[in-house]
């Protein structure tokens, strides 16, 4: 699964929807591009901010968010360990980020049979990153920059630039779930 | 008439005093100092036991992906120790736990306090994750410390200590379940199958399984935590508990969630139980699963 591998599709940020849609659940996908890392508090705030019909503090149309709190970065490098965290925490937020235009997510574990249907609506897509492997990751993220929420802490939204992210599609925007066996 | 047991405690004045012999003197600056090693060493260098379980694991899949997922959890226990970056970005709660031997003078030494810096220190100093909000309910921005202390006697001489750090896509399938007395082995055991089966491919696969049995409520998710320590592959203390150990492994391997849960035969790289005396109405389990990345460090203060 290393930037060697032959069977991986390469993809880059934004993503292009014909792209994404000829992307099937199991396929190795390599990342690069920018990704957003939001996880649990982020998600809460950005539907809060909906809810109340504010703007959001960036973009999300057409993005990739990164359910990902990083450690603290060691000196000379540009991140410290970055793997994903479990996903499904962030299930009940999906509809209204997918409404917003969110394209694709990128985590660890199930997601509900909600989520799938959303993703298939929107034609967007889940990506399993290995979990657990947060020093290999690391490797891969060239750039960061803070973006808001920075009193989260960890959980602050960091806009990573990534080269050849080792990707897995876990729900692809057919609703076909690799959890599931399909297809 | 004397009673048998005296009522009222003895006039401390009268009692003779004893000779108080130098025990052995541990710095609080010391225990802080070990605490910080401790906390970086978990985090960073993967624990030789669980490095050989998954090379065990990878030379016995059959299934491609799965086994070049193993390769990758291999590749990046190297990338972490040789880059010095944390080897999962979650570093965990810190759970510690102190043995004090009997010659350690607790008189100059408070414990909770060095350990408590120690970690602070250690987590920021290793650039790991601040992962601990103060209040659970009002969460708030999250800091370094406080960690998880359990302290207890122990039979040999100095100070033992032992970090570690649990990651909560794991701790958060813990289950606990208070069967009757009368269940018996085979419920206890379809209850692991089912905790491992549960969890399945979201707290990072391939697991390895804590079991605690016995005493109360509490005792059993000690010894859950405390199974983790044990070395992986391991044997058990008892030959009934080997057994069973082996029974479960047989079941986990059918289970085929495989690393990441995208399926083969590495489900659970090891399993250790440990029990306690219960009560004749009761027989409780706790199962605490830890993800592939299992870390812990220990030390011996003298």
């Amino acid at each position: 699964m290393s930037a060697s591998n032959k069977r991986a599709v390469r993809l880059s940020t934004p993503l292009d929807p014909a792209a994404l849609s000829r992307l099937r659940c199991g396929q190795e996908v390599l990342l690069s591009g920018t990704v957003y890392t939001a996880r649990d508090q982020a998600h809460r705030r950005l539907v809060d901010l909906l809810k109340a019909g504010k703007r959001l503090p960036f973009d999300i149309r057409g993005q990739v968010f990164y359910y990902c709190g990083p450690t603290a970065t060691p000196p000379g490098r540009v991140i410290g360990a970055c793997g994903p965290t479990t996903a499904g925490r962030m299930d009940p937020y999906m509809a209204p980020l997918l409404k917003q235009g969110l394209r694709a997510a990128i985590g660890k574990g199930r997601r509900s049979a909600a989520v799938r249907a959303l993703l298939k609506k929107h034609k967007a897509v889940y990506f399993l990153a290995t979990g657990g492997v947060a020093a290999l990751l690391a490797r891969h993220v060239i750039g960061r920059r803070q973006v808001c929420f920075a009193d989260l802490g960890p959980e602050a939204v960091v806009r990573l630039t990534v080269k050849d992210f080792p990707l897995i599609v876990g729900i692809d925007c057919r609703g076909r779930d690799v959890f599931r066996g399909e297809p | 008439m004397t009673p048998r047991f005296p009522l009222v405690a003895q006039d401390a004045a009268r009692r003779p005093k004893r000779r108080t012999r130098r025990g052995c003197t541990i710095t609080q600056a010391e225990v802080r100092d070990a605490v910080a090693e401790l906390c970086i060493r978990a985090n960073i260098v993967l624990r030789p036991d669980v490095r050989r379980a998954l090379k065990a694991a990878q030379g016995k899949e059959t299934d491609r992906r799965a086994r070049r997922l193993l390769g990758q959890i291999l590749e990046n226990a190297r990338a972490a120790k040789n880059d010095a970056v944390a080897i999962c970005q979650d570093t965990g709660l810190p759970v510690i736990f102190a043995g004090i031997g009997r010659d350690v003078d607790l008189r100059r030494l408070d414990l909770d306090k060095a350990v408590q810096e120690g970690v602070a220190q250690g987590y920021r100093r290793g650039c790991l994750r601040n992962s601990i909000v103060r209040d659970p309910l009002g969460r708030g921005c999250p800091g370094f410390s406080p960690c998880v202390l359990h302290y207890e006697p122990t039979a040999g001489k100095g100070l033992t200590l032992t970090v570690l750090p649990k990651g909560f896509g794991c701790e958060n399938k813990t289950q606990l379940r208070m069967f009757d007395p009368t269940a018996g082995q085979g419920a206890v055991e379809d209850f692991v199958v089912a905790c491992v089966e549960q969890a399945g491919p979201d707290a990072c696969p391939p697991y390895v399984v804590g079991v605690g049995i016995g005493g109360a409520s509490d005792t059993a998710c000690l010894l859950s935590k405390k199974a983790l320590l044990r070395p992986v592959g391991g044997r058990q203390k008892t030959a009934s508990l080997e057994k069973m150990a082996r029974r479960l492994m047989r079941r986990f391997d059918a289970l085929r969630i495989g690393p990441m849960g995208l399926g083969g035969r590495t489900t659970v790289l090891g399993i250790n139980i440990l029990t306690h005396p219960t009560h004749i109405a009761g027989l409780p389990v706790c199962v605490n699963i830890s993800c592939h990345a299992l870390r812990s460090a220990h030390v011996r203060l003298k």
